[in-house]
């Protein structure tokens, strides 16, 4: 039987309790006195404690690109982040698109043993928009999938997306949406449409493209009495939409990303292909109107869309360069940063936003439960004083497509416990004595 | 001036017109029966190529030859840089072979931006894909100061595809550094994005209509018309050529106004041009017209600007033959070559 003591741990950043852990469970919660033998203790004073973090949108790369990521190195990644499951989109090759899949990926996961790896499937047989996928024999598989999505690819076709929505009620699925009208944000689409896309001379989105399919979905959504949940929400207008869907009682949910909540599309003024995302940095404006949305709640979770790129694919021309940014290790930091901080959310908040709620959306009964007596050990520990430095070159991932390289973070993950297991800490100490 | 020019942005008044300055020097040597100075004698100068184009590589190929530069062209066209060598890997590798300026045109905004990044040698924008064209606006200017002398207040109006043109950017950035006023016409569709607060803060005037701006209270020095791709008709931006050169076009019918209002008015268009389309036969050949002049000013302006990067500071230079004229590395001090060497008369511009 093993066994974790935490001493002195602020649950949710309120007062500090001793959490005792035997067995992967949360046994007991309180003051307690000595630990006795046989139990490995972890010093948390002054570290606050919350459930274990869930990103409901990672890419992992795995099966297809195993240069820029792995199940097992992205999942190395997200402990460090303090996550103990993510969602892994299915934008793969091949595509996560049937049962086998969705279970290959899911077993990987446990191979790996860091986090619980949760394979999203694809809405579209290849991603590609026409047929739907198996999604039935994918909840039903050992993976049980509950979200699905084309990420990476909007659900364009408005017949398929009311069938799927429509469909996947049947075992409690959701769709999340990567809300992008292809007519509007064409294949060359490379950054926000706005002033400095027109001073670049870069071929630009316009928000409206992300607005007009999340206008369209949340009625979708309502027609169907079905669950719809919006990727990566990143301008001011879908912010509006989402929240008059959510007074309309519609089943909506949305999540933004740190990047999103803390870069702006000004970045791009010298063309590095880091900074080349999608959905793409936004202005100011839109940065501040997502913000508040997470503060009031129209959006319910911080997702990552932690999207590593092996290096020659972001060493191209702008327009060249492949989409995306890591995430998975900083956005605790960032979140603690720019929203504790000032006082936009406290540490409940945090809990609900990257734990809480998405464990919810994504159907994950083991994670983001309260820190009580009965749940099971997914526990992440926060040092809300530590200032962090992020240095790509010392990322857990396989690549370094890292946007945050330089920035300074005051507030960092202590430890990450998965199932009882400390799967990360920045006190060596413990790692050695937990391996 | 840096060791790059990427963006016109990169010049400030003073550079530019020393640049022009040069330039007319350069000018005074095509006229030469012997064209050929020494100035760039070892300095090895590439021309890649990313994407088709005549007149910008020869010009930059003469301007180099010219100077005695080893110019060397090479054509990358259809390299699909996403399956293939990236960007930086093709830069450091024509890099590491010690050259000593890479002028780049690439269809890609940025490329060259980013190449500069990598590279020691100089970084020469020949054209980056929508970004900008700064030699071109070079010589757009120095045609203009030919004709027009000094360029602050005169009113120029530049008309056309402003959305995918890169010589709009370039020359909106350097007829303000001039001190000219600048006009922008275009449908709405064929406006760029965010042209509205970018007007407003870089102080240029924007406008849909064409014939009120032509026939405005702001009397017209110039137009430059911009090449119009008739492709950009199947991605919507307007509906027929026809409905494009009625609104848009200088027909003839406005050229007979402009030159009523202005007979001094200047004709000016980068090339290659669409009779017919935005531009008629008649505007193209009539005597306002300077679109050669461009093309001869190109050679010039480009000279100097290899000039300016590759010798401007530089006492490395090769020593000078003896005997052997005309020598522009004399004289740090280039204006001053026109009395160095008689001139040929005659020779054809």
């Amino acid at each position: 039987m093993t066994r974790l003591l935490v001493r002195g741990a602020r649950i949710l950043g309120g007062d500090p309790a001793d959490l005792l852990v035997e067995d992967g469970v949360i046994r007991e919660v309180g003051a307690m006195g000595a630990e006795g033998t046989g139990v490995e203790v972890i010093d948390a004073d002054g570290l606050v404690a919350l459930p274990g973090l869930v990103d409901l949108h990672v890419h992992l790369r795995e099966p297809g690109r195993e240069d820029a990521e792995t199940i097992a190195t992205g999942s190395a990644a997200a402990a460090v982040g303090g996550y103990t499951a993510v969602f892994a989109m299915a934008n793969t090759s091949p595509v996560t698109d049937t049962a086998e899949a969705a279970e290959r990926v899911l077993d990987l996961g446990r191979a790996a043993g860091l986090v619980d790896v949760v394979p999203v499937g694809a809405v579209t047989k290849g991603l590609e928009g026409a047929e739907l996928a198996e999604l039935g024999l994918m909840a039903r598989s050992r993976a049980q999938v509950r979200v699905f999505s084309d990420d990476g690819r909007c659900v364009h076709d408005a017949r398929l997306m009311r069938r799927a929505l429509e469909y996947v009620k049947a075992f409690g699925g959701v769709i999340s949406q990567h809300a992008q009208d292809p007519r509007l944000a064409d294949a060359t689409a490379c950054c926000h449409e706005g002033e400095l896309s027109g001073r670049l001379g870069l071929p630009g989105w316009p928000s409206v493209a992300e607005e007009t399919i999340v206008a369209r979905d949340v009625m979708l959504a309502r027609h169907t009495g079905s669950r719809i949940h919006v990727a990566h929400v990143s301008t001011a207008g879908t912010v509006e939409v989402v929240r008059w869907a959510k007074a309309q009682g519609i089943d909506v949910t949305a999540e933004v990303t740190p990047h999103h909540l803390a870069l702006t599309t000004d970045l791009l003024a010298g063309y590095d292909p880091v900074y080349k995302v999608n959905p793409p940095l936004r202005p100011q404006e839109d940065v501040e109107a997502l913000r508040a949305a997470l503060a009031d709640g129209t959006i319910d979770v911080v997702a990552t869309d932690h999207a590593p790129h092996a290096r020659q694919d972001k060493e191209h021309t702008f327009v060249d360069a492949a989409f995306g940014m890591l995430g998975l290790e900083t956005a605790l930091a960032v979140v603690s940063d720019l929203m504790v901080r000032p006082g936009l959310l406290d540490w409940a908040d945090v809990a609900r936003v990257m734990s809480t709620a998405p464990a919810r959306i994504g159907g994950l009964t083991g994670h983001g439960r309260a820190l009580e007596p009965g749940s099971p050990a997914n526990i992440t520990l926060v040092d809300p004083d530590r200032e962090v430095t992020v240095d790509a070159a010392s990322s857990r991932s396989r690549s370094r497509n890292n946007p945050w390289h330089g920035r300074t973070f005051r507030g960092a993950v202590h430890t990450t416990i998965h199932r009882g297991t400390v799967t990360h800490s920045t006190d060596t100490t413990v790692m050695e004595s937990a391996s | 001036m840096t060791r790059h020019l990427l963006s016109s942005a990169d010049l400030s008044r003073s550079e530019v017109e020393n640049i022009l300055a040069t330039a007319e020097s350069m000018h005074d040597l095509q006229r030469r029966e012997v064209k050929k100075v020494p100035t760039l004698r070892g300095r090895t100068v590439i021309n890649f190529f990313f994407e088709d184009s005549t007149r910008t590589r020869s010009s930059f190929e003469i301007a180099g030859k010219w100077m005695s530069a080893d110019t060397i062209n090479l054509s990358a066209k259809g390299s699909s840089t996403s399956k293939g060598e990236s960007l930086r890997d093709t830069a450091m590798t024509i890099d590491a072979m010690s050259v000593d300026a890479l002028v780049i045109r690439h269809h890609a905004s940025g490329a060259c931006q980013q190449v500069s990044q990598w590279v020691r040698c100089s970084v020469i924008n020949a054209g980056d894909g929508t970004h900008e064209h700064p030699t071109q606006a070079l010589l757009d200017a120095y045609t203009l100061r030919s004709r027009l002398g000094d360029l602050d207040g005169k009113h120029v109006v530049i008309v056309g595809d402003l959305t995918h043109s890169r010589v709009f950017r370039s020359n909106v950035i350097t007829l303000k550094t001039l001190g000219a006023r600048v006009t922008v016409v275009a449908p709405p569709t064929l406006m760029p994005s965010g042209i509205a607060t970018w007007s407003a803060s870089d102080g240029f005037a924007t406008s849909w209509d064409l014939d009120a701006v032509l026939g405005g209270d702001d009397p017209v020095d110039a137009v430059m018309m911009l090449r119009v791709q008739r492709e950009r008709m199947s991605g919507g931006y307007f509906p027929t050529a026809r409905e494009y050169t009625v609104g848009y076009g200088l027909t003839r019918d406005r050229l007979d106004r402009l030159v009523a209002r202005n007979p001094e008015v200047l004709i000016l268009h980068p090339g290659p041009m669409n009779r017919g389309l935005e531009i008629a036969p008649e505007a193209a050949d009539s005597a306002r017209s300077v679109v050669l002049d461009q093309v001869s000013a190109g050679v010039a302006v480009r000279m100097a600007v290899l000039y300016h990067l590759l010798a401007g500071n530089d006492a490395d230079t090769p020593p000078r033959e003896p005997g052997r004229a005309p020598d522009l590395e004399t004289t740090p001090a280039v204006a001053a070559l026109p009395s160095a060497a008689p001139q040929p008369e005659g020779v054809a511009r």
